[in-house]
This record gives C-alpha cells, structure tokens and sequence, in this order.
C-alpha cells in the first residue's frame, strides 16, 4: 500500500484514503519525510477526509511527521477531519493533535501558504537581526 | 436489509495478533454501531475506543482477544466490548489510566480517552491477565 504524494510547485499534497494498519502509517511517515527532503518542500498538505478512526497512535505519528517536516523545513496542515473523529478526539483530551487542521482542502492549502509566508518572514528578520 | 441488522445478545470474538487485527476489530464495532443505527458519532466513539484497548494489547501483551457484545434491548441499545490479555499486566492502574502516563513513549491518551468516551469502563489486571471491559448505552433511536 503506497500513498501518492503530489507535487504542486514546493508544496505536497497526500490524500490518506484507506484504513492503514501501523506499519503503513510509519511507511507513510517515512515517505512523506523523504519526499519533503527530495524537493526540499515547503509546505505538506494531509488530507484525511476518508479517515474513519484517528486514535491516539494516528495523532502521535501525524504531530511527530509534522515536527519532523519542520526540522526540515516544511509547514504542515492536515485537512478534511470528519466532524465525528474531530468530536472524538476533543471528547479523549485536550490537544492531542497539534498541527492545524481545517475543514477542507482548498481552507487548507491557504491556511498553508500563509505559515510559509509567516515562517520566511521570521526566517529574514532573524537574518536581520 | 433484515439480514443486516445483528441478532440480539450476538457476540464475536477477533482474535488480535498483528496490527491488520486491529482494523478488523474496529470495523467489527463500527458495523455493529451502525446496524443499531447509532450515529456517526458513537459509531467513532466506539471504534476508536475499540483500536485503542486492541492496539494496547498488541503492544503490552504481544496478543490477545477482543470480544464484540450486543446486548440490546428494545428500549436500549447496549453494546459491550471486552478485550483481554494474558500479558504481564498493569502494575499500578491509578498511574496507568492518568493523562500522559505511558511506558512506551505514547501520548499515554489511549486508556484516559476510552474511560470518556464510553458510559462503562472496567479495568481488572493482574500479572499474567488483563481484561478492559467497556459498554456503550443508548435509549433505541435516540442517538446522534
Ligand atoms: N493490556 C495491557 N497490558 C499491560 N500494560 C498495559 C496494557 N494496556 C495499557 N498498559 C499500560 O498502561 C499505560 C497507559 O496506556 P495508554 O493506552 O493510556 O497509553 P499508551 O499506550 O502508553 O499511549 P497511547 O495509547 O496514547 O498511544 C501503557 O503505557 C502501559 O504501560
Ligand atoms: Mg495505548
């Protein structure tokens, strides 16, 4: 099971659109860690619409593939949360997902290019300092 | 249609060995949820509550059994799961069911979360068995 990563200029779009077992999530980390690296991204848009269960194994390994992604030197939003696992989530604790989420892909991709905006402006004023 | 909608006092087992048994347990409680006609939202509750005990026995146990109950009645549904292991146990309960507590690195959210998320949470463990019993009850039809 290979999740298709696209290429859209320096931002990448991936779409999890079945049930993966643990070890297709780590695959998925990986992959999308790599192909960050092979283009060197600036952005990594996860939509997650067709994911029916997000437990906190899935919450852990999306903040961990988003701090990752940071490091090298990618924004992360995951879009398309079904209002039901949203529900879930909040109902087992506060803040499990940390990475901004929005409702769909188009709220996404603007919520995403605005952090690599907000991120190259601190990047030049730390320069400047 | 009818042929969908479970038997009363129905039970499957899934035996959980490999993480593909997680999903299978988990779709198991869904379909079962929804063949109640539970919502959207309980069907959730109860999967992900379903993959959180399963994937614990998996990780602490190495194996184990998820037992999906209907014990419905006219006027209430009322789903069980029970999930046991023959594992080594959890030697402090208090500390295990805490926000944050985990031994392997986890968001330590899994046990907390379930305990909310369903109307009944038992927890029994000793050296050699574990066995998380959990219920979801709904009055018939009046679920979101
Ligand atoms: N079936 C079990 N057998 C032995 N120990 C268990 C079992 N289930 C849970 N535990 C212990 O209880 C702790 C808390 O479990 P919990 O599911 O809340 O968090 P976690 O599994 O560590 O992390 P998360 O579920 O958030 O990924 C575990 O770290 C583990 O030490
Ligand atoms: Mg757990």
């Amino acid at each position: 099971m290979k999740i298709p990563i696209l290429r859209l200029g320096d931002i990448l779009l991936t779409s999890i659109q079945v049930d993966l077992t643990d070890a297709e999530v780590m695959q998925f980390q990986g992959d999308v860690l790599h192909a960050i690296a092979d283009i060197e991204a600036r952005g990594l848009l996860i939509d997650i619409t067709a994911m029916e269960v997000v437990d906190s194994f899935m919450a852990r390994t999306i903040n961990d593939t988003a701090n990752m992604a940071r490091l090298l030197g990618a924004e992360v939003v995951v879009c398309g949360m079904h209002p039901a696992v949203a529900l879930t989530l909040i109902e087992m604790g506060r803040g499990l997902i940390g990475v901004e989420t929005t409702f769909n892909l188009n709220e996404g991709l603007v919520r995403l290019n605005r952090r690599i905006q907000q991120r190259g402006d601190s990047i030049s004023t730390d320069q400047d300092e | 249609m009818d042929t969908l909608i479970p038997q009363e006092n129905a039970e499957s087992t899934i035996p959980i060995r490999d993480s593909t048994d997680i999903l299978k347990a988990r779709h198991r409680a869904r379909e079962l949820a929804a063949a109640l006609r539970l919502g959207s939202a309980d069907q959730t509750r109860l999967a992900t509550a379903v993959s959180e005990l399963t994937r614990n026995v998996l990780q602490y146990a190495g194996e184990g059994e998820c037992r999906i109950i209907n014990a419905s009645s006219d006027h209430e549904v009322y789903i069980q799961v029970v999930v046991e292991d023959h594992g080594p146990g959890i030697p402090d309960i208090e500390l295990a069911m805490r926000d944050g507590y985990s031994t392997s690195g986890g968001l330590g959210a899994g046990l907390p979360g379930v305990q909310r998320l369903m109307d009944e949470f038992h927890l029994t463990s000793r050296p050699g068995y574990t066995c998380l019993m959990i219920a979801m009850k709904r009055p018939r039809a009046l679920s979101f």
